[in-house]
């Protein structure tokens, strides 16, 4: 990339590296404006995609909304984002979990969870 | 006051403005552009300045360019040189430097570029002709088809489409947002995308189309 293009971006890039993997529960909290009021929603579900890098890197979150999936974008350097908390480390096997859109009821939601905690057993 | 700099188009990338939208932008760099020579009515018969900007390597520029550059007293020979035509006299002087100071974040302005080159291109792409079915043994793909009637007239018409070079063309993107100024890098940052390869010269000025600003 252009030294010049990556001096101007990286400003804007607030996470070296994701604080999140692809196939954990997250909990997404994001600044909404209404009118002059300002919120924070949380958007809650299972990474199922993370790509891009740099300023463009984003992520794909789904869940099970009264029935009906969802899924939301994210740019992860987004100033709106407030923060990503992890809630269920898992253990995905595959980069993208699009397989998940084709299942319903518990399965839907169902990603491998994390077997082994490097920095538990350290501890 | 002038409100044109020649620049060099960097390249694109996205960033977050003050609302905290995604925007994307061209990254380009514009000036410092030196007044290299004042035209006026008396002198030349119309009222212009002529810009600079980069620089050339002394072995490499001619005498000619050498000795223009230093009748306005510039240290390097400029790379570019391009006219900007005024309404009214230049009242500053040769030797006068524009930076990106001339433009401001939010102002419009037009891009005037070369587009990429495209080469021998054919009507499907050069001036988005439909072409044909791509099955059922049609055997007429990406063909122009027509190009005229019988008899009468007897020719085909002028600007009639047909295969040709396409690109290289001279082009203005108008009414562009500057998202964002670095003066100390001399950089501007446009929002949308402009002509020509990343590298190569372009001219940014002040929009010719720009609503005038709304009264607070």
């Amino acid at each position: 990339m252009n030294p010049i293009i990556q001096e101007i971006t990286a400003a804007q890039v607030k996470h070296k590296i994701a604080p999140f993997k692809v196939g954990d529960g997250v909990r997404v909290h994001t600044k909404v404006r209404e009118g002059d009021k300002e919120r924070v929603q949380i958007f809650a579900g299972v990474v199922i995609a993370h790509k891009g890098s740099g300023i463009h890197e984003n992520f794909t979150v789904r869940r099970i909304s009264y029935g009906e999936g969802v899924e939301r974008v994210f740019p992860v350097n987004s100033p709106n984002l407030e923060k990503i908390e992890v809630e269920k480390e898992a253990e995905a096997g595959k980069a993208r979990l699009f397989y998940l859109r084709d299942r319903s009821g518990k399965a839907a939601m169902a990603v491998k969870e994390k077997r082994y905690d490097a920095s538990a057993a350290k501890a | 006051m002038i409100a044109t700099l020649l620049g060099k188009k960097i390249g694109m990338t996205q960033v977050y403005d003050a609302q905290n939208v995604l925007v994307p932008v061209t990254v380009v760099e514009a000036g410092p552009c030196p007044v290299v020579q004042i035209k006026t009515v008396e002198t030349d018969g119309y009222n212009a300045v002529q810009l600079g900007f980069g620089a050339q390597k002394a072995k490499n520029a001619t005498k000619a360019e050498a000795n223009h550059a230093k009748k306005a007293g510039l240290e390097s020979t400029p790379r570019v040189l391009n006219e900007v035509r005024l309404t009214e006299a230049f009242s500053g002087k040769a030797g006068d430097v524009l930076t990106v100071a001339v433009f401001a974040e939010g102002q419009v302005v037009d891009v005037l570029g070369v587009s990429k080159g495209k080469g021998f291109q054919g009507v499907v792409k050069r001036f988005r002709v439909g072409g044909g079915p791509a099955s059922h043994g049609s055997m007429f793909h990406r063909r122009i088809g027509s190009i005229g009637m019988r008899q009468t007239p007897g020719r085909s018409w002028k600007n009639q489409r047909m295969p040709g070079h396409m690109g290289t063309d001279n082009r203005t993107v108008q009414n562009l947002r500057v998202v964002k100024i670095i003066a100390d890098k001399n950089l501007i940052l446009v929002k949308g995308a402009i002509p020509g390869a990343n590298g190569d010269d372009v001219i940014i000025r002040s929009g010719k189309k720009a609503k005038p600003a709304k009264q607070a």
